[in-house]
């Protein structure tokens, strides 16, 4: 198990890249702490899948170091950093048994037939393959052949981590579930450093105590899952966590009050710099009450999706969207309150601390 | 199954059946009626039975021929398949080099065969030509209208100039068409280069490679016409491989019922020699 340190990681896949636009990956600077379990998300194309590439080597970074505890990295081979990684689509090699698949990644590196032995029985259990094991892999089913690839990442105790480019795509929904619980499982029993990336919010949050979100080629959140919902730093994890994302609603900001229309919104503090004109607010639909006194709203649309209901309505002409609990009702006359513990001011785009008050 | 059955559909086959009669079936049958007569021109025939199966079956002439294409199949099989699976190994997989090669692969296949017989003929002739010419003045005595191993190696030479791109386009297509995930995964594994060949490229390779051997096979065992040019059979019957006896023995010595028995049994050897390839290989493939 490793500290990953990324040193000012830039990666473009031409060459011939100068301007900011043309690189992959802007600039990542972070460390994967020892034993941590982090989850990498973000949109298709946000940069995600070459990081965890250079991370194991696949691909070498443009400009930047990678660190693996201390040690310079970056000139060395995937075999070298002795890392696995799992891909998001099935891996096997057909002409193996299943057996020999999982066995393949410990005979490569010389490990004796006894502990090779061990180690893929516990692994074939883990993936509830016991009855293929000496069944070739040719003829599995797509999750059965992606448990193999899981398995054969998983199979190699020593490595300095184990990363994983969104493996449950071609899994379905409860086995999803099973094996995420047990990845987690085995990351608190042998505490492997993982890094696992997604799309998918429930699998980051569920999955990891970190999550990083991605976005255009840049970090632009690290955070606990309770961070990334309460003080979301950039708008666009506003938007991307959570169902529905934050509303966003244009206003202008003088001292602890932010005037939004012809409606006045008190803030829970005062920011820390106010000079910005593009400001936003933003609040989670969670943090939106209706009542019956407040500020008018027109209710355009009421979708009940089971738990709760999402209320869509417009606030001064802009769109807003508040939660409502199951068993509440709509007010026969409905205005908004925003809860001032979800009341977050950004500042072209990216989030503007309170100088005092809450969250200074 | 409730699929609509309509017997008016047979018609639509009803031209190709047409086409395959006149192009394979009637022909076939003109030397099925040929090799169990006899003529002696006039349009007149004697039943003559299963004598000249029996004939051609019994003679040394036609197994010596056999042997020498068998040998001939297997030596070029033996040199093609490997070094081409070795030249598609090498091959870029992207940049300016891919048309380059591809167009250098295909030259020799677009040559005609006559055309490739003559350039060898000249090209190892040990007056004027460069091979021949330059392989005597450095000491060697290399000279294939003579010496029956050196025309043996010539027409070897030739067929492997001639006919190896073909097996390096078909496996070079092959691995193109492996993912990218899967050497990522070899390297994350930790897997030598032979461990990436044995197991994702060669499996990955095995359909291509069948019909590499089949088609290789099949065109050798028939092969006429480069040989035919560069030795004419020779030196003595040294490389008469069984077309070549063939045409001798039907418009050289005009025994119709001897060349339509040889022409059948030729046939079914192929055929026979064809399926067991085939069955032998698609065994292997398949899951067991």
């Amino acid at each position: 198990m490793a500290r990953i340190d990324l040193d000012h990681i830039r990666h473009a896949y031409s060459a011939k890249a100068t301007r900011p636009e043309d690189f992959a990956l802007k600039e990542v600077h972070h460390t994967f702490e020892d034993g941590g379990a982090y989850a990498l998300l973000g949109p298709s194309g946000c940069g995600k899948t070459t990081l965890l590439n250079i991370i194991s080597g696949l691909l070498h970074p443009s400009h930047g170091k990678l660190l693996f505890d201390g040690t310079d990295v970056t000139d060395l081979s995937t075999q070298e950093r002795n890392i696995a990684q799992v891909f998001q689509f099935p891996v096997i090699y057909d002409t193996m048994t299943v057996y020999d698949n999982l066995a393949f990644p410990l005979r490569n590196r010389g490990v004796p037939e006894k502990d090779v032995d061990r180690k893929v029985r516990e692994i074939i259990k883990m993936i509830e393959l016991e009855d293929w094991a000496k069944r070739r892999a040719r003829g599995l089913t797509a999750d059965q052949k992606q448990k193999i690839s899981l398995g054969r990442g998983l199979v190699r105790s020593d490595v300095n981590a184990i990363l994983f480019d969104e493996p449950l795509t071609v899994i379905d929904p409860h086995m999803k579930w099973v094996l995420r619980s047990q990845l987690k499982q085995l990351h608190r029993q042998f505490g492997y450093t993982m890094v696992y990336v997604t799309h998918d919010q429930t699998e980051a949050l569920t999955f990891a105590e970190k999550v990083v979100v991605m976005f255009d080629g840049q970090i632009v959140q690290i955070g606990t899952p309770a961070e990334l919902f309460e003080k979301p730093s950039h708008t666009f994890v506003g938007y991307f966590i959570g169902s529905p994302g934050m509303n966003l609603l244009p206003v202008t900001v003088e001292g602890t009050r932010a005037r939004l229309g012809g409606q006045t919104v008190n803030l829970p503090g005062e920011l820390s710099s106010t000079e910005r004109a593009d400001m936003e607010l933003g609040i989670r639909p969670e943090y939106v009450r209706l009542a019956s006194d407040g500020m008018p709203v027109q209710v355009t649309k009421v979708e009940d999706i089971g738990r709760h209901k999402v209320v869509r309505a417009s606030i001064e002409g802009k769109e807003i969207a508040a939660i409502l609990g199951e068993d509440e009702e709509l007010p026969a006359d409905p205005r908004v309150r925003f809860d001032p513990a979800g009341i977050n001011i950004y500042a072209d785009s990216w989030r503007v601390d309170y100088a005092t008050g809450r969250g200074a | 199954m409730d699929k609509t059955w309509n017997n008016r559909a047979w018609f639509m086959v009803l031209p190709v059946l047409v086409l395959v009669a006149f192009s394979a079936v009637i022909p076939l049958m003109t030397v099925v009626n040929y090799s169990v007569q006899d003529t002696f021109g006039n349009n007149e025939f004697f039943w003559a039975g299963s004598e000249w199966f029996q004939e051609m079956l019994t003679s040394s002439r036609f197994w010596e021929a056999f042997w020498r294409n068998i040998a001939f199949s297997g030596i070029i099989l033996a040199i093609e398949i490997p070094l081409g699976i070795f030249v598609a190994l090498n091959m870029p997989k992207s940049g300016w080099g891919v048309p380059v090669c591809l167009v250098l692969m295909a030259l020799p296949l677009l040559i005609p065969w006559n055309v490739v017989g003559t350039i060898w003929q000249v090209f190892g002739r040990i007056d004027i030509g460069l091979l021949g010419y330059v392989l005597n003045a450095m000491g060697f005595d290399y000279n294939y209208v003579n010496d029956p191993l050196d025309a043996w190696a010539t027409v070897i030479i030739m067929d492997v100039w001639h006919w190896t791109s073909l097996v390096v386009l078909l496996c070079y297509a092959g691995l193109v068409s492996i993912p990218d995930a899967y050497y990522q995964a070899a390297k994350i594994d930790g897997a030598s280069r032979w461990a990436v060949f044995r197991y994702i490229q060669l499996p990955k390779m095995n359909r291509v490679l069948l019909i590499a051997v089949l088609l290789r096979f099949m065109d050798s065992f028939m092969i006429y016409t480069e040989p035919f040019v560069v030795t004419g059979g020779g030196p003595g019957n040294s490389t008469t491989f069984l077309s070549i006896d063939l045409v001798k023995m039907a418009i050289g010595q005009f025994d119709l019922g001897p060349a339509a028995a040889m022409s059948i049994i030729y046939f079914l050897i192929i055929l026979l020699l064809s399926w067991v390839f085939y069955t032998i290989m698609t065994n292997y493939d398949a899951d067991k």
